[in-house]
């Protein structure tokens, strides 16, 4: 069965506890903090301002550039304030606050349930459509997704790869949305192979999830050019570079984008964002998120409009649990444990994980002892021990002859190290460092082009 | 509620450096039975003092030298203690034994920092040293009477090697008639160190290890191959017997103990495939060279010391094939 070639790893997937666990919708809050900052790239800025009337669906905030997203409300009401929330780590972001009264859709939402399926727009309008309802990707890179449609000059796309593989451990969203929504998603297939002007697409899901795979295979032969490729289970198999690898056995060369390989990679979520957007008008207001842990009381598979207190649905899951140590934003493989949960529901959350106490504590890092198992852990190729051991030493040029930055912060390393080395937390900040020389050096550069440009 | 807050990830895989020395001390386990069927209680009781001095010295020192908390229960004092008594004849005075951990912990080990640090197999380096000061003893091979002999009268035998170096030697190979069969050698009923007589024990032991991904294949089939290619067409050009000469190249003389148990040891072993499958085979060429040309009929130890000592560099040129590298 096809995977990726180089490293990975095999954590306990977890998923048994929100597994098949219908998706349920979380009912409206009564205050509304909407992020401004729900993407990667330049923030939104506001549209509206106190006192103003909003309908679900409208415009609060536009993309602060071409790389951004703008940002729609989630709910119907009267906007508070504009003014600045604290993440789940206390520090200040801006955002909308809305004091939410009933629930007033944009007349031009279609809220049926029914399909459609005739789409007459032509590919600049579809990608016009998705880059103004606020689409971005979903597996958690938050990348605005019109950004990906749109190749640049001189590459050519030639194959969709779509992301159903869900890799994290606990997380089980996806998976839900590909047996309840999984139509919708062949047609968000559909449209955004119109928009590239290609004529394939290969599914990727991992074989923990027959179900899934039997499902959309099935539908898959209403789609000409669709096509299902189960995978064998391995981590990080839902990391871009290693899902293409998988998917169609090319790699994308270091420091590219999957372009560079001919391949564009959009998740399920992403793609069922984009059938709401281009065929309901519907912008991007809501996600489905898990929540989930070991003594989470009713774990599952939520449906949540941005902006509500992610208290409001832990709520709904039964509250937190005692033996809670920590609580994590995303899977425990990438996602960020949080210091608190006052931060409302947004574009980036895909999961709440309530790990108990005794899980959470990391055990006391022993000395290397060379085992040489990081490296082959790492799905990149890189020598995570050598790695740490010189950013301990501060040597970022070795650093980046070793190709610090090709880490895609999978944690593998970690994972997997016998000697419990906080190998990442080393690599990360190394990688932090070398970056920046690496623009320091940029910058110089364009700064002396354009001082002998002054000269001449 | 304190939440606690710390960076990506926040799953382990359960393994620890004390999983995977027990892994190999379970690996040696069928050897260990062997020894003591052929060696009888001379087995038991040199193993016995090796582990435990080795472990005792590692406590003393990281208490009263290092003055720091003692990493005993990592096991790896007890792989390094079974290791070297391994390496040694059942018949070697205790005394000797003592001397020989305290070496391998004081100087192979704890003198570079403890576990991780070591350039140097440290149970190697322990037997080396014994060879060296204590040739006579440590080449004096009880024959294996199993139980019933008591080892301080034991008869002693020549090595397998011993006897191929003489027909290498003479160039006459009907002294190889003197070699214990092939099956003897096999299994473990012929002279040598107490660990290294049944190569078939050893094999189990390895299939135990790759199963539990302790190890991988690398690095002994590297060396395995390497030594069988050379003795076929040495024995063809010599004129030896080839089936012979490769079965007790292969089965004597602690060739699978050190290919399977000792150059694999974590620290002192090159980190990636590529620098393993090298390592291997200059292994393998190294105890070839000793074995048909140099003083020691054996030379598995020197073999992986020499190695051991350019696995750093190893580890400087060879890297793995990184993701989407592009063919130069
Ligand atoms: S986090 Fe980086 S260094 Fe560690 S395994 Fe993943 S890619 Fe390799
Ligand atoms: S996995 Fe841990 S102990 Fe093994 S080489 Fe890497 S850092 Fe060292």
């Amino acid at each position: 069965m096809n995977t990726f070639r180089i490293g990975g790893v095999h954590p306990h997937d977890n998923k048994e506890f929100s597994a098949h666990k219908q998706i349920a919708a979380v009912p409206l809050p009564q205050k509304a903090i909407i992020p401004l900052v729900q993407h990667i790239g330049a923030p939104a800025k506001a549209v509206v301002a106190k006192g103003d009337k909003v309908l679900v669906g409208q415009v609060i905030a536009e993309a602060g550039g071409f790389v951004s997203a703008p940002v729609h409300s989630p709910v119907s009401g009267t906007v508070a304030k504009v003014d600045a929330t604290t993440d789940a780590w206390g520090l200040p972001m801006p955002a909308i606050f809305i004091d939410v009264e009933g629930d007033e859709w944009l007349p031009e939402i279609d809220r049926t349930a029914d399909i459609k399926t005739e789409c007459t727009l032509e590919p600049k309008k579809i990608i016009n459509k998705i880059q103004a309802a606020g689409i971005v990707g979903l597996g958690g890179a938050c990348f605005p997704t019109h950004v990906k449609l749109l190749p640049p000059p001189g590459k050519v796309a030639e194959v969709l790869i779509v992301n159903g593989v869900e890799c994290e451990p606990y997380l089980t969203c996806d998976h839900q949305l590909m047996l309840e929504r999984g139509e919708q998603i062949m047609l968000g297939i559909d449209l955004v192979l119109k928009a590239l002007g290609i004529k394939r697409a290969i599914i990727g899901i991992e074989k923990n999830k027959p179900d899934a795979i039997a499902h959309m295979a099935e539908l898959a032969k209403k789609h000409p050019g669709v096509e299902v490729k189960p995978l064998a289970l391995k981590y990080p198999q839902g990391g871009e570079k290693q899902l293409i690898d998988a998917c169609i056995g090319r790699q994308v060369p270091s420091g590219c984008l999957p372009i560079e390989v001919g391949a564009v990679v959009d998740n399920v979520a992403t793609l069922y964002a984009i059938y709401e957007a281009v065929m309901k008008n519907k912008p991007l207001i809501s996600r489905v998120m898990t929540v989930t842990g070991k003594s989470v009381k009713n774990p599952g598979n939520y449906e949540v409009r941005f902006g509500t207190p992610l208290a409001q649905v832990i709520e709904l899951a039964g509250g937190i649990p005692e033996d809670t140590g920590k609580i994590i934003g995303g899977g425990p493989m990438m996602g960020r444990a949080m210091q608190n949960v006052d931060m409302p529901c947004n574009k980036r959350v895909s999961g709440l994980l309530f790990m108990k106490k005794d899980e959470s504590v990391r055990v006391e890092p022993e000395n290397c002892i060379r085992c040489g198992k990081c490296v082959d852990a790492c799905p990149m190729g890189l020598e995570p021990y050598m790695l740490a051991k010189l950013s301990a030493a501060q040597n970022w040029d070795k650093m980046e002859q070793l190709n610090v930055m090709d880490c895609i912060d999978c944690g593998c390393c970690l994972f997997t190290c016998p000697s419990h080395r906080p190998l990442l937390d080393y690599i990360r900040y190394g990688k932090g460092k070398v970056g920046g020389n690496i623009r320091a050096r940029q910058m110089a550069a364009q700064a002396a082009k354009a001082a002998a440009e002054a000269k001449k | 509620m304190k939440l606690i807050v710390a960076p990506a990830p926040h799953a382990h895989s359960g393994d620890s450096v004390r999983k995977n020395m027990l892994n190999v001390i379970i690996a040696l386990m069928p050897a260990f039975i062997v020894a003591m069927i052929a060696f009888g209680w001379g087995a038991v009781i040199t193993t016995a003092v090796s582990v435990c001095s080795c472990v005792l010295f590692e406590w003393l020192i990281c208490k009263f030298l290092m003055k720091e908390r003692s990493h005993v229960g990592d096991l790896s004092a007890v792989l390094t203690g079974l290791l070297l008594a391994f390496n040694l004849p059942c018949n070697l005075p205790l005394w000797i034994v003592v001397l020989g951990a305290l070496v391998a912990i004081g100087v192979g080990k704890m003198s570079f920092g403890g576990l991780g640090q070591n350039p140097f197999n440290p149970a190697l380096v322990g037997r080396v040293f014994l060879l060296i000061s204590f040739p006579v003893q440590m080449t004096t091979w009880p024959r294996p009477l199993g139980f019933s002999g008591s080892y301080l009268d034991a008869e002693t035998a020549a090595t397998p090697l011993y006897t191929l170096k003489n027909a290498i030697k003479a160039g006459d190979s009907s002294i190889l008639d003197e070699l214990p069969t092939l099956w003897d050698s096999f299994s473990g009923m012929i002279g040598g160190s107490l660990g290294e007589v049944s190569a078939i024990a050893l094999l189990i032991g390895f299939v135990y290890l790759l199963c539990t991904k302790t190890i991988t294949w690398h690095i002994p089939v590297s060396i395995i191959l390497t030594v069988s290619l050379f003795a076929v067409v040495f024995a063809a050009i010599a004129g030896l017997p080839v089936c012979t000469f490769l079965g007790t190249t292969l089965c004597a003389g602690g060739l699978m103990l050190g290919a399977i148990y000792m150059a694999t040891d974590y620290v002192t072993s090159p980190m990636t495939h590529c620098g393993q499958i090298v390592y291997g085979i200059g292994i393998g060429l190294i105890v070839m060279i000793i074995r048909c040309w140099g003083a020691y009929p054996e030379g598995m130890s020197f073999a992986i010391l020499i190695m051991n000592a350019v696995t750093p560099l190893l580890n400087m040129y060879i890297h793995p094939k990184r993701f989407g590298e592009k063919k130069k």
